[in-house]
Order: structure tokens, then C-alpha cells, then sequence
């Protein structure tokens, strides 16, 4: 046995610092995210038409599933560089257990695109037109679910890792796993909007994140031992 | 169960139970089909239409079955380093997404006349197609690798994520309040279904469960050997 870490929280800290570190380097992908979420929702409005009823009725649906789009759309770097580099063999030989470190770089995903989506998305209802009272509902909701959203991804990434065409392959097998998300993501901003209480919505998507926080790094974990093998 | 983890061992144990499962299979089906579509009584309210019932509601519950099959298979491939587990789990896949198709499917056909549309957006409905999406998911995953060992474990590991998703399926006329009816046949206190509707109800889900271990034995089968083959075929390129 190894003798034990004298800061049992650097490791992570450090994980979660280099990952944050390359993201924001490689600086045009966090932004092409960002990009991507507005174009996504601004072709709506030219698909649907400008009728701002029409527009204020859908807009929390198209924006979460913009969300959900640009979440997917950035994971497949989540550990695509490592993959190739060599460094995921290292992170799997380390002594920190990958659940933790599947745990710090989803934060670190989370903390470069999750983050501004929610900072961007208000700015989005402005443009569909959503009603003021819509706007701390889904901040919250997207608060709680696009966390969620970048731990499921993780285990999708982590399973179609040196996969052919596994840009598709992880749309497929991602997108479903997300719906639930989806799901309660947009009724609370729908109850939000009619004014009713939308506190059960936000407490599914409070438990869908603390699954996921359960769960997901276990699958993570033995995906991407396999991908090292 | 380990005894059967060796091939050899494993395809004499199939290779004496397909013709049962096909006997029981073509049976259940044939009486089945007979009392569903001529003997058993029309619905009082919905009147002829209820026959979809029998190829909808056993088609639903094969679907969840070989989900669960496909699950526990994938679990003991992980596990236990089975091979034969993941042939099994290789061979459930196709046969269970062709289920979920034929639940969904009817469901629509039934959904028109009854409910007035093909398609709902409610919980059990919604839940089904997901359920679908992971059969497709795991297809895919699992011929998306060059070393094939390789995929059938990334798959594997997806199709236990997805376990949780048949519960919901279970439970989801009960949590939300839908459009699809609740269980009628599976509870507590009894079904309660009419026995000339219950008898044909249970020969088909008979005849399903029976027709999916014959296409899986029929399928394990040709997989090893094809396996058996290319073996032979690289033994003869290297001498």
C-alpha cells in the first residue's frame, strides 16, 4: 500500500484545474458550444415563424433542447484528447480512484460549457419572448439539470471511446438517456410560466442529479477501463 | 449456472431444448390465435378491435422480458468473463427491439380507433420508445468497434445503465396519470380480466416467450458456428 495523501483533495483540484486549463486554451471549442446553443435557438423563430405567442409558448422547450444538443455536442471531447494522447492510461494507472477523476472532469465539463449555457440562456428567453416569471424557473432548472446532463454524457463518451463515427454512435446513445432530464427541465419552467408551483419538477431534477452523481461514475469508470485496455 | 458458461456444454443444453421451445411455440401460438380471434368474445365497449390486445399486450410484455434478459446476460458477461453470456446477450437484442417495434406498433394500430390518434406522448408510451432507443443503442454500440470483444463490453455496460429504465416502464401508469390504461392482468389481488379473454391472453404471451428462446437458441447457435468458421478459414490461410 501506498502511504496516504497528505491532501486527499489536490488530486482532484488538479484534475479539475487542467481540464478547466485545456478547455479554456483550446478556448474556440467552450465558445463554439456557446455559439452552436444560440444557433440552434435562433432557427426557430425563422422555422416557426415570429408570431412572439407562438414563440413565449415554445421557448423553454427549444432551450433546453438546444441544451441538450450542445451538451451532447461537446462531449465527445471529454476524453477523445486523453484517448489519443495517452494521458487516459495514466489517469487509469493513478492511485485516485477513476470514479473521482470521471467525477472531477465532468464537473470541469460542466464548469466550461454547462456554466454558460445558463449564463447565455436568459438572454435566449429575451429572443423567444418568454414571460418574466419563466426566467428564475429555469435558471434553477437548468442549474440542476445541465449537471445531469454532463454526467450521463460522460458515461456515453466514455462508452463509444474509439468507436467508428462515434459522433453518431453517441448521439444515439446519449440522447435517450436524456429525455427524463428534458422531461422535467421544461414542465418546470411550464409551471413556472402558468404560475402554479413548480418545487416537485425542480426535486425530480434535484434527485436526477444526485442519481447521476450516484451512479453515473460507476459506469464511467468501467467503460473507460476498458477503452485503456 | 457457471456449468453452462462452457460453449460446449451450453449448445448441447440449446441444442435440446429448441425443438421444445419451437413445438410449444408453434402450438401456443396456433390454439392462442384461435381463441383470441374466433372463440374468445368481442369487447363490450370497444368491440372487435380488443383482439389487438393479444398480439399487443404479450408483444409489450416480451419486450420488457428480453430487456431484462438482455441486462442480466450483459451483467454476468461483465462479471464473470462469460463469453457465452454476451453470445446470449448478442442474440436477445435484435429479437427484443423486433418486440418493442411490434408493441409500439400495435399500440398505434389500437390507439386510433380507441383513443382517437396513433400517438401520445405519455409516460408508458414515451418509456417504450426509449426502451427502443437502447436496443438500437446497443445494436449499434456493439458493431461500432474494430475488436469486437470490445464493443460487446461498452455495450454491455449500456444495457445495464438502461435497466433503470424498466422499472419506469413498469410503474409509469401508476406515477403519472396516462392515457394508457394500468395493469390489468399482473396484480395483487388477482386479474381482472375475463377468462375467455385471460385464456388466449395467456397462450400468446406463452407462445412469445417460447417463439424468443427458439430465434435466441436458432441465433447462439449460428454464432458459434460462425465462430467455428472463421477459425477453420484462418487455420487454412496459415497452412
Amino acid at each position: 500500500m501506498s502511504a496516504p495523501d497528505p491532501s486527499p483533495g489536490s488530486p482532484l483540484g488538479a484534475l479539475i484545474a487542467r481540464d478547466i486549463r485545456l478547455a479554456l486554451r483550446q478556448g474556440a471549442d467552450s465558445m463554439m458550444v456557446i455559439v452552436f446553443f444560440v444557433l440552434v435557438v435562433v432557427l426557430f423563430p425563422l422555422g416557426v415563424g415570429p408570431e412572439p405567442a407562438i414563440l413565449g409558448r415554445i421557448a423553454a422547450g427549444v432551450i433546453w433542447v438546444a441544451a441538450l444538443l450542445a451538451a451532447m455536442l461537446s462531449m465527445d471531447r471529454l476524453f477523445q484528447t486523453d484517448h489519443e494522447d495517452g494521458s487516459l492510461e495514466l489517469l487509469v494507472l493513478s492511485p485516485l480512484p477513476l470514479e473521482l477523476q470521471f467525477l472531477a472532469k465532468a464537473t470541469a465539463h460542466w464548469l466550461t460549457t454547462g456554466l454558460p449555457l445558463i449564463i447565455v440562456a436568459p438572454l435566449l428567453g429575451l429572443l423567444l419572448n418568454m414571460a418574466p416569471a419563466g426566467y428564475p424557473v429555469m435558471l434553477l432548472a437548468l442549474a440542476l439539470g445541465t449537471p445531469s446532463l454532463s454526467l450521463i454524457g460522460g458515461v456515453g463518451a466514455a462508452l463509444s471511446l474509439g468507436a467508428r463515427r462515434s459522433g453518431v454512435l453517441l448521439s444515439l446513445l446519449v440522447l435517450p438517456l436524456f429525455i427524463p432530464v428534458l422531461i422535467f427541465g421544461v414542465s418546470a419552467v411550464d409551471a413556472g410560466l402558468t404560475g402554479s408551483a413548480a418545487k416537485a419538477q425542480l426535486l425530480i431534477l434535484g434527485g436526477l442529479l444526485l442519481g447521476a452523481v450516484a451512479l453515473a461514475p460507476w459506469a464511467a469508470a468501467a467503460a473507460l477501463r476498458q477503452a485503456a485496455e | 449456472m457457471h456449468r453452462f458458461a462452457n460453449p460446449t456444454r451450453f449448445l448441447k443444453l440449446i441444442s435440446a431444448l429448441q425443438p421444445w421451445a419451437m413445438g410449444i411455440s408453434v402450438l401456443c401460438l396456433a390454439t392462442g390465435l384461435y381463441f383470441a380471434l374466433i372463440v374468445s368474445p368481442a369487447d363490450y365497449q370497444q368491440s372487435e378491435t380488443v383482439r389487438i390486445m393479444y398480439v399487443h399486450v404479450p408483444a409489450s410484455w416480451m419486450a420488457m422480458f428480453c430487456y431484462s434478459a438482455l441486462a442480466g446476460a450483459s451483467a454476468a458477461g461483465l462479471i464473470w468473463r462469460h463469453l457465452t453470456a454476451f453470445v446470449v446477450a448478442r442474440a436477445t437484442a435484435p429479437i427484443g427491439a423486433a418486440f418493442t417495434f411490434l408493441a409500439l406498433a400495435t399500440g398505434s394500430l389500437w390507439g386510433k380507433p380507441m383513443w382517437g390518434t396513433w400517438w401520445v406522448w405519455d409516460a408508458r408510451l414515451t418509456s417504450v420508445l426509449i426502451l427502443l432507443f437502447l436496443y438500437l443503442g446497443f445494436i449499434a454500440l456493439e458493431g461500432a468497434f474494430d475488436d469486437r470483444s470490445r464493443g460487446m463490453r461498452a455495450a454491455a455496460i449500456l444495457a445495464i445503465v438502461g435497466a433503470v429504465n424498466v422499472p419506469i416502464i413498469k410503474y409509469s401508469v401508476d406515477w403519472w396519470n396516462t392515457l394508457h390504461q394500468p395493469a390489468s392482468v399482473v396484480k395483487l389481488d388477482g386479474p381482472a380480466i375475463q377468462s375467455s379473454m385471460l385464456t388466449p391472453l395467456l397462450l400468446m404471451a406463452v407462445g412469445y416467450t417460447a417463439f424468443y428462446f427458439w430465434v435466441m437458441f436458432v441465433r447462439v447457435r449460428a454464432e458459434f458456428n460462425d465462430a467455428r468458421i472463421q477459425a477453420l478459414r484462418l487455420r487454412h490461410s496459415q497452412a
